[in-house]
């Protein structure tokens, strides 16, 4: 008994009951031994979490098959970018949502469902799961501009069961991007394919874009399908409100689906 | 082990053999239910794992035995739903509005779809009930800006108003007569003064008298002489109690100094032929329709 006992180091000055015990000497010894060394025990559990990390995150790295081929997508224009940091400023993703789910009744309301391949140049992403509100996915060119100024500023004289707070004040709140070519310099640093030729140019082209009399051929070209309008009615000034409609336009138009192949998408 | 069973005493219960300063511990197992239970769901787990997609490998996650997908799941649900309505469908797709309209049974089909179509896209801007509001037209009554025949209301519907990534959308453009300098502060008071007399609302005779002739030489030529309105360029009728833009004398000067123009989004590629061509009939049903 004793000769037994002291065949496992791990239970040296355990309690005799302890030595005793068959399975102790067994697989739990082994464990005695990881819960008596606070070191071991931590680099243990930091392999197991790790293993656990790798096996659910590291897949979406390089999976191809995680976001589909989408023709048609582009980094947001400087006023976009601009429009898309009053809406999370705003905390407009609190009650509106931009995912359109594969499901019957939300492709019939608001269009085809989304695409991860929309959300690659958000960062953050704005999926959201809260709809307060109506999902914003598809949002862009179904109303006027004049519609989404309204709206923003009185949104009950043209939904009258709408419980959105008014947003009225963008109209006289100049923008103020104070460094466009910073904003998307961040950009660039997380992923986002910026040329240095649109960095060179964010500031023309942030003013270019409200300005339907001006210029925009080279936004455009650094940008296809960036709408250029003075989206609030007011041409004198380069407001938040002026971002924040840009933006709204944008959001869904850019995907080509004509040439979507759904089929080949499924999953 | 079963020689080395240890049993408390006090409770008669067998022990785990674990003792930490004289104190053991029961060894009371979980209830068998509860086990088997645990283990059921392990093996659905992996059956479950096997059937749909779930296992990340080099390229691409495992598909799953049967085949299944979120987006592949929507597509067969959409055929259904569309197979249900096959034969309406394809009439609907096939016929003209016109054709559509004057079959009493497709018509129904079409005012219904159109109805539902209604509610999810064109309440916001012209209301619940089709009554417009300041900035979008009354759909109910018989006042058209670019006409209100079935023919009239499809192309509007697909192609929009001064949508701009709609090439075929209709397009007009009142000029900005004071903005731009062509009438003076006091020719638009005057005119301003003409329009309201021509809706046969009162206002101040001189200034009307004066703005008539504003008008016969500036506005007539799309408004139309006696303020008809020309629907070729969506020009409103003035000769009427119905504004769009509002109908004070301050609204109207206005609306000459620096127009508002009404967008309406292009809905053909959104929603498609056959629920445009429903909506058209729908629309054409509201009341107003020619």
């Amino acid at each position: 008994m004793t000769d037994k006992t002291n065949a496992n180091p791990a239970l040296d000055g355990a309690r005799p009951e302890l030595k005793a015990d068959p399975v102790a000497r067994g697989i739990l010894a082994h464990h005695g031994k990881i819960e008596r060394n606070a070191t071991l025990l931590l680099v243990l559990s930091l392999l197991v979490v790790t293993i656990g990390g790798i096996v659910e995150i590291a897949p979406l790295f390089y999976l191809q098959n995680t976001i589909e081929k989408a023709e048609g997508m582009r980094p947001y224009s400087p006023l976009e970018l601009a429009g898309r940091n009053i809406y999370l400023r705003e905390g407009c993703y609190n009650c509106h949502s931009q995912m359109i789910r594969p499901f019957r009744d939300e492709t019939e309301r608001y269009g085809h469902y989304s695409l991860a391949a929309e959300s690659m140049y958000d960062h953050p992403f704005q999926w959201g799961s809260k709809r307060t509100g109506p999902d914003l996915a598809r949002v862009g060119g179904r109303y006027s501009d004049e519609w989404q100024v309204q709206h923003l500023t009185d949104p009950r004289s043209v939904v009258p069961e709408s419980i959105m707070p008014s947003y009225g004040f963008l109209l006289n709140a100049d923008l103020d991007m104070k460094d466009p070519a910073g904003h998307l310099e961040a950009n660039q640093a997380v992923g986002v394919p910026y040329t240095s030729e649109m960095v060179e140019n964010a500031a023309t082209d942030l003013r270019a874009q409200v300005d339907p009399d001006g210029d925009a051929s080279g936004l455009l070209a650094r940008y296809p399908k960036a709408v250029v309008a003075d989206f609030d009615g007011n041409p004198q000034r380069l407001t938040e409100m002026d971002a924040l409609v840009a933006y709204l336009q944008m959001l869904g138009t850019l995907v080509d689906f004509s040439a979507y192949d759904p089929v080949e998408n499924q999953r | 082990m079963a020689d080395h069973k240890d049993v408390d005493q006090i409770t008669g219960v067998e022990t785990t053999g674990h003792s930490w300063d004289g104190i053991k511990e029961l060894n009371n197992p979980l209830p068998r239910w509860w086990l088997w239970t645990f283990y059921a769901s392990i093996a659905f787990a992996l059956v479950y794992t096997i059937l749909y997609p779930a296992w990340p490998m080099v390229n691409s996650a495992t598909t799953g035995v049967l085949g299944w997908s979120s987006r592949g799941d929507l597509a067969q649900e959409t055929a259904a739903a569309n197979a249900s309505r096959a034969g309406q469908l394809e009439k609907i797709s096939a016929l003209s509005v016109e054709e559509i309209a004057a079959d009493p049974d497709l018509r129904t089909v079409a005012i219904a779809g159109g109805r539902a179509a209604f509610k999810v896209n064109c309440v916001q801007c012209h209301g619940s009930g089709a009554e417009g509001g300041p900035g979008y037209p009354n759909l109910n009554d018989d006042a058209w800006l670019w006409g209100g025949q079935l023919e009239a209301i499809h192309t509007t519907l697909e192609h929009g108003i001064r949508y701009a990534s709609d090439t075929d959308t209709r397009v007009s453009e009142m000029p900005a007569f004071g903005r731009d300098g062509i009438l003076d502060r006091a020719q638009i008071g005057d005119v301003a003064d003409y329009v309201l007399t021509l809706g046969k609302t009162a206002a101040d005779p001189a200034a009307a008298e004066r703005g008539a002739v504003v008008f016969a030489d500036n506005c007539a030529a799309c408004h139309g002489e006696s303020g008809e309105g020309m629907r070729e360029v969506g020009a409103p009728a003035l000769n009427d109690a119905i504004w769009l833009f509002g109908g004070t004398k301050d609204d109207i000067v206005r609306q000459v100094t620096a127009p508002r123009h009404g967008v309406m989004p292009a809905w053909g590629e959104r929603l498609g032929e056959t629920t445009v061509k429903e909506l058209t009939v729908y629309v054409h049903s509201l009341g107003g329709g020619e």
